[in-house]
């Protein structure tokens, strides 16, 4: 099995390379032995661009995730992030699960990237009620986390990535758990708050719909040990129009080559499941 | 280490039971008595709505059950069936309450609170932050653990002789003993409590870039909040009972002092002023406590 290629992209996306991986491993120790969670990962992500990741369940997915965003240390291989502006922090994360501090207003929690930079509230103040009101909670700022929705909370989430102002943001699955129209007002949203920024992406996610219509490219994981199965890119207009997407049939073949180099991997990572004891 | 809300001591039951009867200690038989007043109403034809609601009608019953049992008390020693030696009548308590309000009640009932005051600060402020640390730090919670766990499982009391040797029969032994039963008490609940933080917020702290002072700050502190605040909870309970076993054994003044002294002047109507008031201070605590709770950690408060 050999990992696709990574001059493709770069010559679709004649940017500035953002993200290098070579041959990028992680390797757990685990009580049975050690376990390959990923193998030999090769990728270049240009400056800009907004990555979509899908792959089975137990892929390794959240954990190259997390590799970039420095909360776990590859075992082998190279990883380079180009950090281009040095008031800006390089990474900041959306994860996946409840993640919003209980124990803070909304404005706290979206304020919380920049008062960790050391940057006074007074300057911060604009950045911070921009994205509040991005992501529609501006009546909630002095809301604590266990008045809002599930929904609510993941947008206070994605509030606080983006006043972070990072170099790239990390998207861990952030819209996994909620209902299908939530979901759908979020990518929206999302799609919106990020045609002004323009940050580099790595969007995690298990829906080929939310990669394709969120994405500039999507590549496709094996089952475990995770490694890179197909690159493929994305060619849609941006800005883009979700439900208007869906319904072309450019949509529908893109979903189903995508499926087709997925359907696989699931099939093998179920395979793995059942026979694990 | 496991530390949990219910485990609190019978005076934390007692003082919040009483004042607040819809808490699940005993909401129970309350709720079911008033369920059963005011089915009695809407059977008895009168009326179809029942007069009172039923939050009413528990009100009412959880005033007027303390106010029966006293009638029934004071009722039951002027028929002389109650001995007025052990039990005497609530009428001449109130009597002897009026009279020591009146000269010696006011300094017992200060010494006493700041002894508890000040040996419970000196034992659960170096706790919150040893048991912060301790949680966040796996080598020094591995170092600690056993040590206190030991230490723990002293009944303080038992420590009291040496408490006396060591700081003799002043002021000094009643904080030390307060403070070192308040200490442990805090100090695992504490660990626990940060130990316990999901850590997915330590992820969000290294992730956006918190340093050790922040992380501390901002989510250790605030995340361990609520079981640090169980652990004060059990520790003033803790702290109001020592204070009286200390004062029995070695003072010359406080609400333990006021109660032993009347054992051995038999002066039994003071010493049942000595314990309402002990009652009546540890039931305002604890509800001070509830409103410290409301005022920390308002996250907690429920929607």
């Amino acid at each position: 099995m050999t990992p696709s290629p990574a001059p493709a992209p770069a010559a679709a996306h004649p940017r500035a390379p953002k993200i290098v991986v070579e041959g990028l491993s992680k390797r757990f120790q685990a009580r049975g032995g050690p376990v390959d969670a990923l193998q030999d990962i090769d990728l270049v992500i240009p400056n800009g661009q907004f990555c979509c990741v899908v792959g089975p369940s137990g892929c390794g997915k959240t954990t190259l995730l997390r590799i970039l965003a420095g909360l776990e240390e590859h075992t082998g291989g190279r990883l380079e992030m180009v950090h281009a502006d040095p008031r800006r922090p390089l990474t900041s994360m959306v994860f996946q699960e409840q993640s919003i501090f209980p124990w803070m207003t909304v404005l706290d929690n979206v304020a919380y990237g920049p008062r960790m930079r050391g940057i006074p509230d007074r300057r911060s103040r604009d950045q911070v009620d921009y994205y509040i009101d991005k992501v529609g909670l501006s009546q909630f700022r002095r809301a604590y986390p266990h008045q809002l929705s599930g929904g609510m909370k993941q947008r206070v989430s994605v509030a606080r990535a983006f006043a972070n102002a990072p170099e790239i943001l990390l998207m861990d699955e952030p819209f996994a758990a909620l209902d299908e129209q939530n979901k759908s007002l979020l990518q929206e949203e999302l799609l919106r708050i990020w045609e002004e920024s323009r940050n580099t992406v790595l969007f995690i996610t298990h829906s080929i719909d939310e990669a394709l219509i969120l994405g500039d490219r999507v590549l496709v994981m094996t089952a475990r040990p995770g490694t890179l199965k197909a690159d493929i890119p994305i060619p849609f207009e941006r800005p883009r129009q979700a439900y208007e997407l869906r319904s072309t049939p450019a949509f529908g073949e893109l979903s189903f080559a995508v499926w087709s180099q997925l359907r696989d991997e699931v099939m093998r990572a179920r395979a793995a499941e059942g026979v694990a004891p | 280490m496991s530390t949990s809300y219910r485990e609190t001591p019978s005076l934390a039951h007692g003082g919040r039971g009483d004042e607040r009867p819809h808490s699940r200690h005993d909401g129970g038989w309350a709720a079911g008595d008033s369920r059963s007043l005011v089915r009695a109403q809407t059977s008895s034809g009168h009326a179809r709505r029942p007069l009172l609601s039923r939050q009413a009608a528990e009100r009412i019953v959880t005033l007027l059950a303390p106010l029966f049992l006293l009638l029934l008390w004071e009722a039951l020693v002027q028929a002389r069936l109650l001995d007025r030696r052990f039990f005497p009548a609530p009428s001449s308590i109130v009597g002897t309450f009026v009279s020591l309000a009146q000269t010696s009640l006011a300094g017992h009932i200060g010494i006493s609170l700041s002894r508890a005051a000040i040996g419970f600060l000196i034992g659960a402020v170096p706790a919150i932050l040893l048991g912060v640390v301790m949680g966040l730090v796996p080598l020094v919670r591995a170092a600690l653990q056993p040590i206190v766990g030991a230490l723990f499982a002293i009944p303080k009391v038992a420590i009291l002789p040496l408490i006396m040797l060591i700081f003799g029969l002043g002021e000094q032994s009643k904080w030390a003993i307060i403070a070192i039963a308040v200490f442990f008490q805090v100090l695992i609940s504490t660990a626990a409590g940060v130990a316990n933080i999901d850590r997915i917020y330590l992820d969000v702290g290294r992730n956006f870039g918190a340093g050790r002072l922040a992380t501390f700050w901002t989510i250790a502190l605030p995340g361990a909040l609520p079981l640090i605040f169980a652990g004060i909870r059990l520790g003033w309970g803790v702290s109001l009972l020592l204070l009286v076993t200390a004062e029995m054994v070695a003072a010359k003044s406080g609400l333990g002092y006021l109660i032993w002294q009347s054992w051995q002047t038999f002066t039994i109507e003071e010493m049942y002023v000595g314990l309402v008031t002990i009652a009546v201070l540890g039931m305002l605590s604890f509800w001070l406590l509830d409103l410290l709770e409301a005022w920390l950690i308002p996250w907690k408060r429920s929607q």
